[in-house]
Parts: structure tokens; sequence; C-alpha cells
């Protein structure tokens, strides 16, 4: 059977594997403990509100490309209130700093090619 | 063997007792001049149940006989029974608080042109359905061009003195429902942005807000199904489950009444054919308000959808309110 690169992908990335999250800590469960504890406190209502929460993590999510994450965050900003233009609006912001951060390394090329010409 | 409600109620060592009925809701049929897509009911133009005169007389018998301070009517469109304004000005009489579920659009239906002046004459306190501030998850819940008429109708309720905040007695309340297969936001903080942006877009004042969770019945069910979202969205109310909701549900204090006059412990359970678990008390004519408040509620797995979160009824969430 031919298996196509989109297939593939699929194979790595399963939406169920998402409520699986816990297995991780079968191996190391007090390392993993820590990280749950740090990541629920995270999520907690503090001087931020939920709804920006939620908009955080679904920015910080998509540039780091993680499906899982895209996932529970677009939930969360739902659940929380926000709107697909608001959400977009996020997501445009932390894609621009993406894009910036790499057009930022230009500067490297330049002092490169100043050093190396006469 | 108990159902899976039952048994988290059993875990977490909660009992869901009745009280005292404080509220007769009573579905007037599944006649609707709409079709939406979350409707539990499976209400709609082609629908042919509809209450007869004769069983809305037993409801204003009950409402009189047990001095119930509540009569929450809903449908389809209620309005369109012929005897919704005999129960509105009967109930109206006694001195009950009537709530009507009014789905706005009906009014410009012929022959309902002066609904928003018979409300306001008879102090009916009004919940109407508006999924979001935008037209496009408006329509997309509740048909397309809803959402304007929906505005027209918002309109006309503000100019018969609807939605003041210094009127406290033409109470016109919204009801968000998620447009789609998740949980509703927490109340106060989308109540603020609807209230903001419904007076800047619009020029429409209303009263509260209440954030509804779809129940996974019937034509939402039907959605969840197609849209291969029915486990995950059923996960989601369970892990949503919130212990600190039932002591606030809406079943405790209420009383559903079939368009045909039975009874149920809500309007879910009615939809569900769910039927109480007192047999001597199926219907209006057996009506006793004293065993009543003894009875033993009966749930199914659909409960997760009240209990989730901060909980769901129809006056909105149930842990804000009651904090």
């Amino acid at each position: 059977m031919h298996i196509s690169d989109k297939d593939c992908l699929m194979s790595y990335y399963r939406e169920e594997d998402l409520a699986r999250f816990a297995e991780i800590g079968k191996y190391k469960p007090e390392l993993f403990q820590k990280f749950m504890d740090w990541y629920l406190a995270c999520q907690e209502e503090g001087s931020l509100g939920k709804r920006e929460k939620a908009l955080i993590g679904l920015a910080v999510a998509q540039v780091l490309q993680c499906p899982y994450c895209i996932d529970a965050y677009s939930q969360a900003c739902l659940e929380s209130g926000s709107n697909l233009e608001q959400m977009t609006e996020a997501m445009h912001l932390a894609a621009a700093i993406r894009g910036g951060a790499a057009l930022i390394h230009g500067i490297q090329a330049h002092n490169i090619v100043e050093k190396l010409s006469m | 063997m108990q159902n899976a409600f039952a048994q988290h109620l059993a875990k977490h060592e909660l009992r869901l007792e009745a009280q005292q009925v404080d509220t007769l809701q009573i579905n007037l049929g599944k006649v609707c001049n709409q079709a939406c897509k979350h409707c539990h009911v499976d209400a709609g133009p082609n629908r042919k149940e509809m209450m007869s005169q004769e069983t809305a007389v037993e409801v204003v018998n009950v409402l009189t006989k047990w001095a119930i301070p509540h009569l929450d009517i809903t449908g389809g469109a209620p309005e369109l029974n012929p005897s919704f304004r005999y129960l509105v000005t009967s109930a109206v009489s006694l001195g009950v608080k009537v709530t009507v579920r009014h789905n706005l659009t009906v009014m410009f239906e012929p022959g309902f042109e002066s609904l928003p002046e018979f409300f306001a004459r008879n102090q009916v306190e009004i919940v109407s359905s508006l999924p979001y501030f935008i037209a496009e998850q408006t329509d997309a819940q509740r048909g397309s061009g809803v959402f304007e008429r929906s505005l027209k109708a918002l309109k006309r309720l503000n100019e018969v003195g609807y939605g003041q905040a210094d009127n406290e007695h033409l109470a016109l309340h919204l009801v968000y429902n998620p447009v789609g297969a998740f949980l509703p936001p927490a109340q106060a903080a989308i109540e603020a942005d609807f209230k903001r942006e419904m007076f800047n877009r619009y020029g429409i004042v209303f009263n509260r807000l209440y954030v509804i969770t779809n129940m996974p019945i019937n034509r939402f069910l039907g959605y969840l199904r197609r849209s291969g979202n029915e486990a995950r969205y059923r996960h989601r109310l369970v892990e949503a489950f919130n212990p600190n909701t039932v002591q606030y549900l809406m079943c405790r204090n209420l009383i559903s009444v079939g368009w045909d006059g039975r009874l149920y412990d809500c309007d879910f359970n009615q939809m569900l054919d769910i039927p109480l678990n007192d047999p001597a008390i199926t219907s209006l004519k057996h009506f006793n308000a004293e065993r009543l408040k003894r009875r033993e509620i009966a749930t199914g797995d659909h409960c997760f959808g009240c209990t989730a979160g901060s909980g769901s009824s129809c006056g909105g969430t149930l842990t804000d309110n009651n904090k």
C-alpha cells in the first residue's frame, strides 16, 4: 500500500494522542508532576484573565506549529469568549514577530558582506 | 445500573434532591417559525404538536391551587399557540411572574405585530436567544436573515421600554449558546462584550446575558454526529464536571410540563421522554407540589450539560450567579 506524505504526517500527529499526554509521566512521574504543577499554575487567572491567556497560548502554539497545542488553545479561546477575528489578530502578531525575528538576522548578512567587502 | 451522571454524583458524594416547586415551565408546543440547528426541541414550521386550551386551563388551575410564583413559557415559539395570551394574562392576574422564551422574529409573523405592547402591558420577562453580536455566527445557528430580523425586533422591544437598566419591570435578557461543539465562556466576561457591542454597533440595550451550554440531544446531537464531534464534546462535558453546580441545578425547583400536560423534571428530560420517577404523578391532572418536592429526580448522561464549567440552566450559569 502506498503511504503518502500526508498519511505519514497523520500517523505522527493523531488527535486522540492529546488525551494521552499524562502517559508521558509513566517513566519519570516526579518530573512530569513538577511540569504539570507549573503548567496548571500558569493557566490560573492572575493579573491576566483567562481570555488573554488563551490568546497568548494560541499565538505561541501557532509559531511553535504544535497541532496539539493549536487544538487545545483554539478551543480554550472559544470557551473564553474570543471570536475568530480576535484569534486571527493574535496569530498575525505572533507570526509577524516570528517574521521580524527572521528578518533582523538579515543584519548578520549585512555585517558579513560589509566585513568581506572592500 | 446507574447512569454515568448518577455514578459521578455518587463518586463526589453528592445528592440531587428536589426542593419546593418555584417554577412551572410549560412547553406550549413544537411549532416554530424558525428551525435552529441547536434546538433541543426539534421545533420547526412543520411540527404539529400544540398544547390544547383544556390543558392550558389545567396549567392555570395548578398555578392557582399551589401558589407557584413563577410561570416560564417556552416552545417552539409559544406565541403561536392560540392559548398563549390567555395563559399570560391569567397568570399575571394571579400575581405570578411570567417569563416568555421569545425567539424575536415571531413578532413579524402576520397577526403577531402587537406582541411587544402585549408583553409590556403584562410586564412579561423576555428571554431571547442571540448566539452572537455578529450576523455570521447567529445566522449559522438560527437561519439566514435571522440576525437582521432579531435586531429589528430588539429595537421594537427597546422602543416599548424593554432592556433599560432603570426599569426592572420590563426585563429583556439575551441568551448566548456556543455556535459549535465547545463550552460557553464565563457569563460575566461575555455579557460585558455583548452589552458594549450591541450598543455601539446597533444602539440596542438589554439587561442580562445568560450563557447556556448546548445539550447533546436531538438536533444538536445530530450536528455533533455529522461533524465528528460527539465523542469529543461528551468527553469535554464530563471532564468539566463542576460539583459546586449540583446544589443550584434548576431541576431541584422546577417542574416541566409538556404540550400534552405530562410532567418532567426538566425540559431536556421532556424531550428525551424521561418521565418523573413518581408513577403516581404523570400529568397536570395529578399535580401535587407537596409530593413533588420529595421526588427523586430522574437523571441521564445529558445532565453533564448542566454541570460542566460554571453550570448551565434556563437562567444562565449556576455558580457565577450564586456566588
